[in-house]
């Protein structure tokens, strides 16, 4: 079918692209700059230009019309759409991410490889914050919260129009800004341990590894606390929480990927795939996944309670491939650097082991379900399209059957978009908790395989 | 059991998956010239828009349809022989059928406008009118939407997401007068003022003025008012399609005439959805019903009967739904747009124009409630359907209106203004709110 010309952005939503694009051009010219005292300030006319062209231009977008659903030529602009521009954002993307794990390690001289001139920059803060220079997981976490901050910005203008995304997306930025940015920083700062109180066992694998809970328990009082917190959280809070609400109340209110994926990627949400061989691809992935990180973290522990006799260096060379493969390659180059072209759920969909955790306890163990009302659905494909997780939601909606999915994270994005008001999300009692509606007959066939 | 089914829409489908359910060894065709799969007619506009892809708004996948042995035939169907159980086909192949269902829908209906063949008029239906309106609104800067009802708004929605400005003509002095009362109206046409849409109230289209090409270059209206514009879009109803029915022996009036179990004139041939005219339809009920949820109720009512279970069409408790640019709605049970005698109405609208909720009710007592209008908040369809069936009085709805309120978790509830306003439209009925939403409400 004949693409239509897009609508012409106004001038000044123009501008501030322009002025986003300006940013992004003197954070080149930041890269390039052997003058430390020029480097900087094209460093923080970067982060300035960004920042502000960003938020003026989801003002503009979206501030000025009357708030509702937006996703007007969604599927037909390059940038959203898989586009020559998806294909670019992608590439430089993923091209950061393997420069950050492989190419900026500090060279002792405090040399950060082809980020160096980034890092720097970023020192006065650093020793604010930390009281140490910066180095690149500085950098990364800076741009990480940035970009959290800035795109959650948009997510408010866009979204609302719903209280629910409203306040869902004010808590990623207040995780992510906070228990994942400053704590971490502050704990530095007093000389204690750099640990993230919103991340768990068994998508931060080592804070139940043998080797993290003695190094944490020899640090003293805060650190007896964070093993505390770190093995209650995964062990007793995860069960009790995801009975009640749901897995949501960590991927989409709490995680910090999940907050990427719901500020940042929401440009891109739509574009997860919802066939059956991708569901069938992310069974086989995602639970071999957890599988894995258990068996180390078994073999880990078994060696250390047999004094590290039994398996030699077994466990330790395990969770090291581990680490590169799941950790970096895939939660990092893939996960992120692929939002524009496999959504922004990818990672957490096919690879996310803590994602299989909660999945299970949410499929199996809890009181949350996405309720369909009655027989109002029409099979506009509207929620299908908005689940960033992949989920065929229509299949259930049109059936009148309430979703019960292990990979649901209950972003809600679905029952925002429908444009009936068919689908709610809600905790209540398990009875009944897959029954569908008795006002459509929901036929026998298999569609839910 | 050979099952031929003409036309793959809602009804057709339904008709389809219902059959495969009772009858797991039935052999079943859909025989479509529309699309090769079934697709959602009512999500057209989010194509248009950009919301969704074409392949988005298939509601299957495409092995569904050979995992559950379902025939496609993407073909039209010229003949009908009913003598023979033939079905002749435009690829010069014929279909032998044991039963026969005739789901063949709608076509949109024009009222002989001078001027409606211009290139650049058009209805909006199926699949060939996307593709004209895509074509047809390229780059373009006004169109005008005859018609003030449901497609008439989609229409003006789909200009109006393009850029391109939308003025609509309405034959009533207020949006889709027939169905909504008037309160429920203006905040619909508040809809329309907020995205800047310009609507003619109590306004036909008179003629359409062609250009030197053959092309429309503006309409005029009865009131007289030239409005020059590119592109037409007509929204004054369907009427069904009766093609294929005509050249049979197979009874037709408006649309193809049924009895109460679907069932025409011509033994094993049957009709459902848009294109059936009940000869004797349920009192209060319209004898052809055009939505799609009355095709999937009539495609899964035909199903019984033709495997051999017959069950007449039971409309039941009607309900329906849209949404007008930001604004949804929904309706359950007899919620007319004119004062009726015997019925009062309950109306309550928030300060900010953006939600009403109508409860209509019996005037005698008990006052048993029959009916909701909502708009821009969720009610649950079957706690709505629950108290219409139980006949509850209006008192106790109205205290418990929590019950039916489903709008997403930290939305604002609204109960307590609509209790507190009806205590003051109704005092001799004085109600004290017993439910809210959610989990407090049941502690």
């Amino acid at each position: 079918m004949l693409t239509p010309p897009l609508p012409v952005s106004s001038p000044a939503e123009k501008l501030m692209l322009a002025v986003v694009a300006g940013g992004l051009l003197a954070l080149l010219l930041a890269l390039a700059d052997a003058d430390p005292s020029r480097r900087n300030s094209w460093f923080w006319l970067a982060v300035g230009l960004v920042s502000a062209g960003t938020l003026a231009w989801s003002w503009l977008k979206y501030g000025r019309q009357p708030a509702g659903v937006r996703q007007n030529n969604l599927w037909l602009r390059a940038s959203t759409g898989r586009g020559a521009v998806a294909w670019v954002t992608g590439l430089v993307l993923t091209g950061f991410y393997v420069v950050l794990y492989w190419f900026s390690n500090d060279d002792g001289q405090g040399n950060f490889g082809l980020l160096t001139n980034l890092v720097h920059p970023l020192d006065g803060l650093s020793q604010a914050l930390r009281a140490r220079p910066a180095d690149q997981w500085f950098l990364y976490g800076t741009f990480y919260t940035l970009a959290v901050l800035l795109m959650g910005g948009r997510a408010l203008w866009k979204y609302r129009h719903s209280r629910y995304q409203l306040i869902r997306t004010v808590s990623v930025m207040f995780f992510q800004l906070g228990f994942a940015f400053l704590i971490p920083g502050l704990l530095q700062f007093f000389q204690q341990p750099e640990f993230y109180f919103s991340y768990f066992w068994p998508l931060k694998y080592d804070y139940l590894f043998p080797g993290t809970v003695t190094s944490l328990l020899q640090k003293g009082g805060l650190g007896v606390f964070m093993v505390f917190w770190g093995a209650v959280m995964s062990l007793v809070a995860t069960p009790v929480l995801t009975y009640f609400y749901g897995k949501r109340w960590y991927c989409s209110w709490v995680c910090g990927c999940g907050g990427l994926a719901e500020t940042a990627g929401d440009p891109y949400r739509h574009l997860s795939d919802k066939s059956r061989v991708a569901w069938r691809w992310e069974v086989r992935i995602i639970y071999p996944v957890l599988g894995l990180i258990v068996a180390i973290t078994a073999l880990l522990w078994v060696h250390f309670a047999t004094g590290g006799t039994l398996l030699g260096a077994a466990g330790n060379v395990a969770a090291k491939w581990y680490g590169f493969a799941i950790g970096s390659v895939f939660s990092g180059v893939i996960g992120v650097g692929f939002y524009p072209i496999m959504g922004s759920r990818v990672w957490c969909r096919f690879g996310c082991p803590m994602a299989a955790y909660l999945g299970l306890l949410q499929k199996h163990f809890s009181r949350f379900r996405i309720s369909t009302n009655g027989a109002q659905c029409i099979s506009c494909g509207n929620c299908s399209n908005v689940c960033e997780m992949g989920i065929d939601v229509q299949q259930y909606a049109q059936r009148g059957a309430p979703i019960v999915r292990a990979s649901c994270v209950g972003c809600g994005m679905c029952s925002t978009a429908c444009p009936r008001g068919v689908l709610n999300l809600e905790n209540g009692p398990r009875e009944g908790r897959t029954q569908a509606s008795p006002l459509i007959h929901a036929d026998s066939l298999r569609i839910l395989s | 059991m050979h099952l031929v089914i003409l036309g793959n829409g809602i009804t057709g489908v339904t008709c389809a998956l219902t059959v495969r359910r009772l009858q797991p060894e039935a052999r079943i065709t859909l025989v479509s010239s529309e699309s090769a799969h079934h697709y959602s007619r009512t999500a057209l506009m989010y194509v248009y828009m950009g919301h969704l892809r074409a392949q988005d708004i298939k509601p299957y996948e495409d092995w569904f349809w050979d995992e559950n042995r379902l025939a496609l035939v993407h073909a039209t169907a010229t003949a009908l022989n009913t003598a023979e159980n033939l079905l002749i086909l435009d690829n010069s192949t014929t279909l032998a059928y044991d039963q026969l269902l005739l789901a063949t829908g709608s076509e949109s209906k024009f009222f002989d406008w001078p001027g409606q063949q211009l290139a650049g008029v058009q209805g909006l239906y199926g699949l060939p009118d996307l593709e004209a309106m895509t074509r047809d609104t390229h780059g373009i800067s006004r169109g005008v939407v005859v018609g003030g009802g449901l497609i008439g708004v989609e229409l003006a929605e789909m200009l109006h997401s393009r850029g391109i400005e939308p003025v609509v003509l309405v034959r009533d002095a207020r949006y889709w007068a027939s169905v909504l009362p008037p309160e429920e109206a203006n905040l619909v046409d508040r809809q329309f003022q907020e995205n800047h849409v310009s609507v003619r109230y109590g306004t036909e289209l008179r003629e359409i003025l062609a250009n030197a090409q053959g092309r429309v270059r503006a309409v005029v209206t009865t009131a007289g008012e030239e409005i020059a514009c590119q592109w037409v879009g007509l929204a004054t109803g369907v009427r069904p399609n009766l093609t294929l029915a005509k050249t049979s022996n197979v009874e037709t009036d408006q649309g193809i005439l049924v009895d109460e179990l679907l069932r025409t004139n011509v033994p094993n041939v049957f009709a459902a959805g848009d294109c059936a005219q009940h000869r004797r339809p349920g009192a209060g009920e319209v004898p052809i019903e055009q939505l799609w949820y009355t095709g999937r109720m009539q495609g899964e009512t035909v199903a019984h009967t033709i495997c051999g279970q017959s069950t007449p069409y039971r409309r039941g408790i009607w309900f329906n739904s849209a949404k007008f640019f930001n604004l949804e709605y929904q309706t359950y049970g007899h919620a007319p747009a004119a004062p009726t005698p015997g019925l009062t109405s309950f109306y309550w609208e928030h300060p900010n124009c953006r939600a009403a909720v109508r409860v209509y009710f019996r005037s005698e007592a008990p006052h048993a409630v029959v009916g909701f209008n909502a708009l821009g908040l969720r009610l649950r369809h079957a706690v709505c359907e629950q108290w219409i069936a139980q006949r509850a009085p209006v008192a106790t709805v109205i205290s418990h209106f929590g019950a039916a309120n489903f709008d997403p978790e930290f939305f604002p509830q609204h109960e307590k203004a609509i209790v507190a306003d009806f205590n003051r439209q109704f005092p001799e009925q004085p109600v004290v709110l017993k439910q809210r939403k959610g989990l407090f409400a049941r502690l």
